[in-house]
């Protein structure tokens, strides 16, 4: 029996880690510019030998230069950012789930994702610089969770993690507030559209200068909270039980949080607010391998990776121009979650 | 002794006292339930002695150390608490749950592994619930909850296990259970401190009593010796019988109340 389980969590990993690869690759063949998917695994299979120090085999370039660029300036990087988005949002949602003993929570709870978005409305409205957009979104939404976090600790209470919540819709609403001021304050030609479509989230922009500092990012965070996920079930029986269960609930708790805070505001910062992922897709995991959080953050991490790549390639390719990636995630989202449901064993009561 | 308290006071806002001049102490196979009226701060009292919260002042010694001065896995290892009910929110096999009993012994960045494992299906054995180890939590009754509790509190081998009104909410038959499964774990070596409302349960498996009214303890001893008529009417305020039953071979404790004819 027990070796029956642990060969199912095997069984689920693998596959799940297959798909990864396959959406990957998927992924990389599409697009408006067609190129062979021969062709695409050998500029691939070229750039990688042309990192290396020494050269392993000679592959002379039989195509134009136009397809290296697409495959390696834009798809590629693309790719990457939309699974380390899709999981980052998804680990730290999960784990949000088991801190706050809520299976509704969203990554943004604290109040990240507004501080986000009115962060990159103010860059949108002080300067036309990406770097700017993207700096001060990522800024705004620390600076957000910390306000949550300090407006907590002024109440003297036991139940911290529901004055955290409380703190977090406070400190939201505060900057859902601030972002309608941006847009009212906007050049409706200009600047409005560009915050509303920032809004709705995009990783058309994404460049592979971005890409370095956000992957460094999400990958270390998602490190420290695949170490500690044993824990975050003694975290998920509630603060007293876990206290004396000998679990150092405060400083589990802030580690927790900042990890998964610096996770969604570097998502958030290039992506900008895409919804849903962080929400559903712990749920999703949790069909597949029960409530031990153990198996949810890994599973969580692929099945984000996964579904927010598929998203986007819908995103960049169904139409001749873009659909904004906040939209699709829910629109297609929506449906698929509400058909799983019917196989009742979501994991939580 | 392991735990030994003394002059213990506690308050939420410095003013209003919700326990004080509370002392106890307690070593290896000994028993103490700790009786009285609602919000009297036997709960309170409780999560003070698992280091929950800080007393206002006096002092608690665990194994001769302060137990404000150890950290929460220090004294994870040496006391258990089993809490008054628990909201299931992620059903979680009853396997795993007790297994989470190991969480003081695992460093931060580690899971349990086959050795724990082991102490956790040693602990389901131990409290005869060896046919729910599958089940999810969230599906077993109020009452086997409780043994799960108790499980996964003896999964962290603790020196002292501290248990919050572990009968309450038991069926008639569950109460006995427990009880009996409380004094073999007192047997095995395992000092004991719990709170209830039956007075009459201290006849049941041998323990020492400390009846607790308007937040300090008004009488501590053997229940014989402490479970008298006066002391309870102190205590409730109502009349109690205590009685010796010839065909139960036990003193009984019961209120002294009549059904009231019109």
């Amino acid at each position: 029996m027990k070796l029956n389980e642990r060969a199912r969590g095997l069984g689920v990993g693998i596959s799940l880690f297959a798909l990864v690869i396959l959406v990957f690759f998927v992924s990389l063949f599409m697009g408006r510019y067609a190129i062979e998917p021969a062709t695409v695994i050998t500029i691939l299979l070229s750039a990688v030998n042309d990192a290396l120090p020494f050269s392993l085999v000679d592959i002379p370039q039989t195509w134009p230069d136009v397809m290296n660029t697409v495959i390696l300036r834009i798809r590629l990087p693309r790719i990457c950012a939309a699974m380390l988005v899709g999981a980052g949002l998804a680990v730290s949602g999960a784990s949000f789930q088991g801190l706050f003993r809520n299976p509704l929570v969203s990554p943004s709870i604290l109040g990240v994702a507004a501080g986000a978005g009115f962060g990159a409305a103010l860059g949108i409205l002080l300067s036309d610089s990406t770097v700017a957009v993207q700096f001060l979104a990522f800024v705004f939404g620390i600076i957000s969770v910390t306000a949550t976090y300090m407006l907590s600790r002024v109440y003297k209470t036991t139940t911290t993690t529901l004055v955290l919540v409380l703190s977090g819709i406070i400190v939201g609403a505060f900057f859902t507030a601030l972002i309608s001021l941006a847009k009212y304050v906007a050049d409706p030609d200009e600047e409005l559209p560009a915050i509303v479509f920032w809004l709705m989230g995009s990783l058309a922009d994404v460049s592979t200068g971005d890409l370095f500092w956000v992957a460094t990012t999400i990958i270390a965070g998602s490190i420290v909270l695949l170490l500690i996920r044993w824990r975050i079930n003694i975290l998920a029986m509630g603060e007293d039980e876990a206290k004396s269960l000998g679990v150092n609930t405060r400083m589990m708790t802030g580690v927790i949080i900042v990890s998964a805070t610096f996770i969604t505001a570097a998502a958030v910062c290039i992506a900008g607010l895409v919804g849903w992922v962080g929400l559903v897709v712990p749920h999703i995991a949790r069909m597949l391998v029960g409530p031990d959080y153990k198996k949810i953050l890994p599973v969580s991490i692929m099945i984000g990776a996964a579904y927010l790549l598929a998203v986007d390639d819908i995103a960049r390719t169904l139409t001749t121009a873009e659909i904004p990636l906040g939209i699709l995630t829910a629109i297609i989202g929506a449906p698929v979650f509400a058909y799983l449901l019917r196989f009742r064993k979501v994991g939580w009561e | 002794m392991i735990l030994e308290v003394s002059d213990a006071a506690f308050s939420y806002d410095g003013e209003r006292m919700i326990f004080e001049d509370i002392s106890l102490t307690i070593g290896k196979n000994e028993c103490l339930c700790i009786l009285g009226p609602n919000g009297t701060g036997k709960s309170t009292l409780i999560k003070c002695l698992v280091g929950l919260m800080p007393l206002l002042h006096g002092s608690i010694l665990l194994n001769g150390h302060e137990i404000g001065e150890l950290s929460r896995a220090d004294i994870a290892k040496q006391i258990a608490y089993v809490p008054q009910g628990h909201q299931v929110v992620f059903p979680f096999p009853v396997q795993e749950y007790v297994l989470m009993g190991r969480s003081p012994h695992i460093s931060l960045f580690s899971s349990p592994g086959e050795e724990d494992r082991k102490i956790a299906e040693d602990a389901i054995d131990t409290v005869g619930i060896t046919h729910l180890a599958k089940r999810p939590v969230s599906e077993i009754s109020g009452g086997e909850l409780q043994l799960v509790l108790i499980a996964r509190a003896l999964a962290q081998q603790p020196e002292v296990m501290i248990l919050d009104e572990p009968t309450s909410h038991l069926d008639f038959g569950n109460q006995v259970r427990v009880l009996r499964l409380i004094e073999k774990l007192a047997h095995e070596g395992i000092a004991i401190i719990m709170s209830s409302h039956f007075p009459d349960h201290s006849f049941i498996i041998p323990q020492r009593v400390a009846i607790m009214k308007d937040c300090r303890f008004i009488a501590v001893g053997d229940a014989d010796m402490v479970i008298t008529p006066a002391n309870l009417q102190r205590a409730y305020g109502i009349d109690v019988t205590v009685t010796h039953v010839e065909e139960v071979g036990r003193l009984i404790c019961v209120p002294s109340a009549c059904r009231q004819e019109k």
